[in-house]
């Protein structure tokens, strides 16, 4: 089963995003995790520079550098690289150009500076081609890939378009030269049925509408969807029964005083009253995540449900994430 | 970069300030009294800011609504509300310009609200028209960098932002038709790029690289740029010679704008550290945020401006009090084949769910203010449904003022 996810499909490059606060690190975490499966070595990178990876595997602060953050069963590998594009500017140079003397003058003219911090788009272009560039290298005797898959916690939905499609506006600026042939060999390779965006959202009114948008944005843009992946869904201690009991007012203040009696707690109005809030309240959030999900499902986008993790992110729950995620679903 | 080791434009020009730090938790402050601080005339300027997701557009929208309704004459700036919330204050079109929001009800009439939502393309292209002659603004409009720069790139929306800003504040100063102006950020990657812009746009007119491709490349300046052929050699081979050229005419076109645009960006820096102004925090009980609202929080009393406070939004208390464990131990007790008794041990449960969750949230909150015992505080309660109405905002505003 596990195989099924990177083989067959042949998707290669995973770029997971989502609204800021519906937790695409972790999911992009879980992902690699479960990409990592039956021995794989996944490379998985962040380019916003604000080492959530380090701070989800609980590891040092990353350098510009891939090194393994998690191995799973089987033998499998989990690299991460944090992606920062003034250094990647510099190894761009020197591994095109050998500019050597001129890549330093580059940088004490404050060239570097400039083209990572003002020039248009430079920033986005440099960590899509560094992106690009480990999800094609190869390397050993064999030269297989060095990675069977990458996974990039992107940026959140409202900039993946732009910054996905960078390429496709660099190859509009410059009309010939290297960074020309560059920018479309990166716009072919995010096109391609080897990549796939995933969208993370929760289930509430903004961040669902913006994933809706966010794939409308992707299609425009010919940038292929992959899943939306429905995080934090809380699971709730009520069954139907209850459920049902409660809103059709069977169990009312007098039933819930009977039963706390039962259980050996002291039934005092307040607890009476705050319990029976508590579970309207809950129907209240379960009737609004419902309507968030039937919404979904009218989109034509397959989509995964990641249960709320009851006590905050750890390793453990990355490996439980990861288990999910590698079921049946998964590209 | 940004990044810790970056500082703003304002600490390069003083010395280091004084950081402050209480000694111990006692010392901490006391809720923050949001109605105070929107009812002192002498705020002018409130910004929001905290990471993506955490509610600062409703914040913004909501702290503007109360403070207009409490008698004061209120523009609120948004940057990208959700829609049906934009709708609410009647932003339905991208217009670029306060407009009046109906169905205020202000006390005695006094107050007023305007809202506007930013369109930083049009406020880029205003800036150039205005500062700028016809024939050099038409130059700029149409090359390829700056319809890139303008339209389509990370950053520029912070620049805006700022821009705008400025414009309302002198607007407002110069007739009276504003009190206060409520200002929502970017939803940047980092709370911190806000403030960042400034500093970032005149580290680029700094730069010596933009000075080189300002420098006549014939000529006495040639002396002194040695190298400077190498550099544009080297950067022909990498963009085409078509790419050079535009960037060089963009640039030179620019130059002159870019100076007004800096000086009015670092007005507006200064008048953001200036008495008069506002930072709320906003974030959610949960690590990540919390963490950028720390950042955020240090940042600012490095830089001494003006923080008011943090809003925790979305906290979740339990309506009832009884403890997690005696919850769990009394649903065990209870008969699941009987449907009432299931029903009620399910009840029991999902309290007990709810006071972990508040354990977990009051220690964060707890960690917050023992690391930031001088930043004055308040916990805003989670609404089961989002805002889309005045009605929902006024709601929040109440929450912001009373707290959980």
């Amino acid at each position: 089963m596990t195989a099924a996810l990177v083989r067959p499909s042949g998707i290669r490059l995973h770029i997971v995003t989502g609204k800021g606060g519906t937790g695409k690190t972790t999911v992009a975490g879980g992902l690699a995790m479960a990409l990592a499966c039956d021995g794989k070595r996944v490379l998985l990178c962040e380019v916003e520079g604000r080492q959530g990876i380090a701070q989800l595997f609980d590891v040092a602060p990353l350098p510009y550098a891939e090194r393994t953050v998690a191995v799973v069963p089987g033998g499998g590998e989990v690299w991460a690289l944090a992606i920062d594009a003034e250094a990647a500017l510099l190894e761009y140079l020197e591994m095109f150009y050998r500019l050597g003397r001129a890549g330093k003058a580059l940088d004490r003219f404050g060239v570097i500076d400039f083209a990572t911090t003002i020039a248009p788009g430079v920033r986005d272009v440099l960590l899509t081609g560094k992106v690009y560039e480990a999800a094609r290298r190869r390397g050993g005797k064999d030269g297989n890939r060095v990675y069977d898959a990458v996974v990039v916690d992107a940026p959140p939905t409202g900039r993946i378009t732009r910054f996905l499609n960078v390429n496709a506006e660099v190859a509009g600026l410059a009309k010939v030269g290297p960074i020309r042939k560059q920018a479309d060999s990166i716009m072919t390779l995010m096109r391609s049925r080897h990549t796939a965006v995933h969208l993370v959202t929760v289930l509430e009114d903004m961040p669902v509408q913006e994933a809706l948008d966010g794939i409308k944005a992707l299609r425009d843009a010919d940038l292929p969807v992959g899943r939306v992946i429905v995080n934090m869904v809380r699971r709730s201690p009520l069954d139907g029964a209850a459920r049902g009991a409660l809103s059709d007012g069977t169990i009312d203040a007098a039933a819930i005083e009977v039963a706390l009696h039962k259980a050996g707690i002291d039934a005092s109005p307040l607890l009476v009253d705050g319990l029976l809030a508590e579970g309207y309240d809950h129907l209240e959030r379960l009737a609004l995540q419902e309507e968030q999900r039937t919404i979904l499902s009218g989109v034509d986008v397959p989509v995964i449900e990641l249960p709320l993790a009851a006590d905050g992110v750890d390793l453990g729950m990355l490996d439980d994430l990861a288990g999910i995620l590698a079921g049946p679903g998964l590209p | 970069m940004t990044g810790p080791n970056r500082t703003g434009a304002a600490s390069r020009r003083q010395p280091a300030p004084r950081v402050v730090r209480a000694r111990t938790a006692a010392l901490a402050a006391g809720p923050l009294d949001v109605d105070a601080l929107l009812d002192d005339s002498q705020t002018h300027i409130i910004v929001c800011c905290g990471s993506g997701g955490v509610g600062k557009t409703t914040a913004s929208a909501a702290l503007a609504l109360r403070a207009a309704e409490r008698g004061r004459r209120v523009c609120v700036l948004t940057i990208d509300p959700a829609r049906r919330l934009a709708q609410s204050m009647g932003l339905s079109q991208l217009d670029n310009t306060p407009r009046p929001v109906d169905g205020t009800r202000s006390l005695r009439g006094q107050g007023s609200l305007d809202a506007m939502m930013l369109d930083m393309k049009r406020t880029f292209d205003e800036v150039v028209v205005a500062h700028a002659s016809p024939a050099k603004a038409q130059q700029i409009l149409t090359n390829p960098f700056y319809l890139a720069l303008s339209s389509s790139f990370a950053g520029t929306q912070e620049y805006m932002a700022m821009e705008k800003l400025g414009q309302l504040h002198a607007e407002s100063a110069g007739s009276g038709r504003w009190d206060l102006i409520v200002v929502d950020t970017p939803p940047s990657r980092s709370a911190m790029d806000f403030l960042d812009a400034p500093e970032r746009l005149s580290s680029l007119l700094d730069g010596r690289f933009i000075r080189l491709l300002l420098t006549p490349t014939r000529g006495p300046a040639r002396i002194f740029s040695s190298g400077f052929g190498a550099i544009t050699s080297t950067m022909s081979k990498l963009l085409g010679a078509q790419v050079l050229a535009d960037v060089q005419t963009f640039v030179a076109a620019f130059d002159t704008l870019f100076g007004g645009f800096r000086q009015r960006a670092e007005a507006t820096y200064e008048r953001l550290k200036a008495r008069g102004t506002a930072f709320v925090v906003v974030a959610t009980p949960e690590p990540d945020a919390l963490r950028e609202a720390a950042y955020f929080v240090e940042r600012l009393t490095r830089e001494q401006m003006p923080l008011a406070g943090l809003v925790v939004n979305r906290v979740d208390p339990p309506a009832a009090s009884l403890t997690a464990e005696e919850a769990l131990a009394g649903a065990g007790r209870l008969d699941g084949a009987d449907p009432a008794q299931a029903a009620v041990a399910a009840l029991l449960r999902l309290h007990a769910d709810r006071m972990r969750l508040q354990d977990r949230e009051a220690h964060l909150q707890r960690r917050f203010a023992a690391a930031h015992p001088s930043v004055p505080s308040i916990a805003v309660p989670a609404l089961p449904s989002d805002v889309h109405d005045l009605d929902g905002l006024r709601r929040v505003g109440e929450l912001l003022s009373t707290g959980v």
